[in-house]
């Protein structure tokens, strides 16, 4: 076991794990409420193995190396990649240092990315942009011609949109860990390389589906429901329904009566609870086709809990129960 | 009672002196079709949708203004662009239907700000007065601007989108995709 400090909040993890996991635990610990002191993050996620490591969105400052050597390292390190060490203390949204580089870190991201979020079907959800609106950056200094790319149909219901590629390498770990045989990689070179499918061959695995959802950015839609709404005007529901392939247990983004989109559900780091299959993400657009259970929580302060229709549902049950107990009386 | 008041006659000459006044006076009214009151430059009236300058619509359905909208008075459907409809739309998606609720608007012009593309502005026409509700649900064919008739809303541009169109390097006032 170690002992870590982070932005002055200490707790005792297992040894091998990272600096982001254990500042994640404690923001787990504290509940919703309180600071969010755990890194953002584009790259690496929990649920995929060897993700991580070429954002560097996460970087923190570590102040002091450990118990038996002090020293503070050298640089800021991707927290994704470090683990803790005895007595570690680390500083991340205390450090004005830690957020001045994670600004020059998400200028970069932005260098290549286009801003056309009117359009972008990701806008609302994106994690690239709550990470430029959290940091401030309307303007670019890159004056030079963005790269551009054709759009590509990985299969029929999955769009690639390269141009808004930040090169994150979730989706890849995706194809390859979820699926058995491996058809997506990067081909060519530093600033020139590019997710492919090899030879233009169309994902058709049961799973691939998911790789839209680990998409940090609209590089990867969803092509049944591109452009059928701007995400903060319909209603995430969480809904089940019995699936051979896949659990089954998803969040439906309803309009009206209407199911625009179907999507896993994602817990508060923005990571998918658990794979759903293709049957259930592109082929299941009927609301009786579902059993919902309640509104998707929201955790993250986004244009999309804005509708107030969690509150409003949880009025309903108070009212409820308000007026059983009045029939008792 | 006193007896000049009891005689009335000076209260009426005087009253009659205040009204006598008023004839050498400027006269307030006007004759309202054929003359029209000078309109302030920051009146908000009836909505224009916006084109470029070769003719293509700018908006592209991004539902900021219906998400700023206190009145909950904007709806939109959104649709993607064919090949062969550049000159149409501006960008890759555009608001197939857009609708304005004039009944429900309260004309406070959040729409225009939160507008990314440029593409809605208030103007200095009036809204119409019509006999049903549904007339009063202007969509695209009314929103619009005419090609050959230009809407001008110069006026509406304040010195900070001035600002922003005078700094092109704000990637997003430019169009992405015209292959």
């Amino acid at each position: 076991m170690a002992k870590v400090t982070i932005d002055g909040h200490n707790i005792e993890v297992p040894d091998g794990t990272t600096i982001l996991q254990a500042a994640r635990m404690i923001v787990d610990s504290k509940g919703y409420e309180g600071e969010n002191i755990a890194p953002p993050t584009m790259c690496y996620y929990s649920k995929l193995k060897t993700s991580g490591g070429y954002c560097r969105t996460c970087i923190v400052k570590v102040t002091k190396g450990s118990e038996k050597d002090p020293r503070p390292m050298p640089k800021p390190v991707a927290s994704c990649r470090t683990t803790v060490m005895d007595g570690m203390e680390v500083v991340n949204i205390t450090s004005p240092e830690v957020l001045e580089a994670r600004k020059g870190v998400v200028e970069f991201l932005l260098i290549n990315h286009p801003l056309d979020c009117p359009i972008c079907d990701q806008a609302g959800e994106c994690h690239l942009q709550d990470l430029g609106y959290e940091h401030g950056l309307a303007k670019t200094r890159y004056d030079f011609k963005r790269r551009t790319f054709n759009m590509i149909d990985i299969g029929p219901f999955i769009k690639l949109h390269m141009t808004r590629c930040i090169m994150c390498f979730r989706c890849i770990k995706v194809a390859d860990q979820l699926t058995n045989h491996r058809y997506q990689g990067m081909i060519f070179r530093g600033d020139a390389s590019e997710i492919s499918t090899y030879i233009s061959k169309a994902i058709d695995n049961d799973f691939s589906g998911n790789v839209i959802d680990v998409c940090p950015v609209g590089a990867l839609t969803d092509k049944t429901f591109r452009f059928k709404s701007r995400v903060w005007f319909t209603k995430p529901m969480d809904a089940h329904r019995n699936c051979t392939k896949c659990c089954g247990k998803v969040a439906i983004w309803l309009k009206g009566n209407e199911v625009l989109r179907v999507t896993a559900r994602k817990n508060r780091w923005g990571e998918v609870d658990e794979w759903i299959c293709n049957e259930c993400r592109f082929e299941k657009k009927d609301a009786t086709d579902w059993v919902i259970e309640k509104p998707t929580h929201i955790d993250r302060h986004s244009v999309i809990s804005a509708n107030h229709y969690e509150s409003l549902a949880s009025l309903k049950l108070d009212i409820g129960k308000q007026q059983k107990q009045l029939n008792k009386k | 009672m006193t007896l000049v008041e009891k005689l009335y006659l000076p209260a009426i000459f005087s009253g009659m002196l205040i009204t006598f006044k008023h004839f050498f006076k400027k006269k307030v009214t006007i004759q309202y079709p054929e003359q029209t009151r000078e309109f302030s430059k920051i009146y908000r009236g009836q909505h224009v949708l916006k084109r470029d300058e070769a003719g293509a619509e700018r908006c592209t359905a991004c539902g900021l203004c219906a998400v700023a909208c206190p009145a909950e008075a904007i709806t939109m459907i959104a649709a993607e662009r064919e090949p062969g409809e550049e000159h149409l739309y501006r960008e890759e998606k555009y608001a197939a239907k857009y609708e304005i609720n004039m009944l429900r608007c309260i004309y406070c012009g959040d729409c225009e700000e939160a507008c990314p593309k440029e593409a809605i502005f208030l103007t200095d026409r009036k809204v119409d007065s019509l006999y049903t509700r549904g007339e009063l649900v202007y969509g695209k064919d009314i929103l619009v601007e005419p090609v050959d008739k230009r809407v001008d809303v110069t006026k509406r541009e304040t010195s900070k989108v001035a600002e922003f169109k005078a700094h092109k390097e704000f990637a997003h006032n430019k169009t992405f995709d015209k292959k």
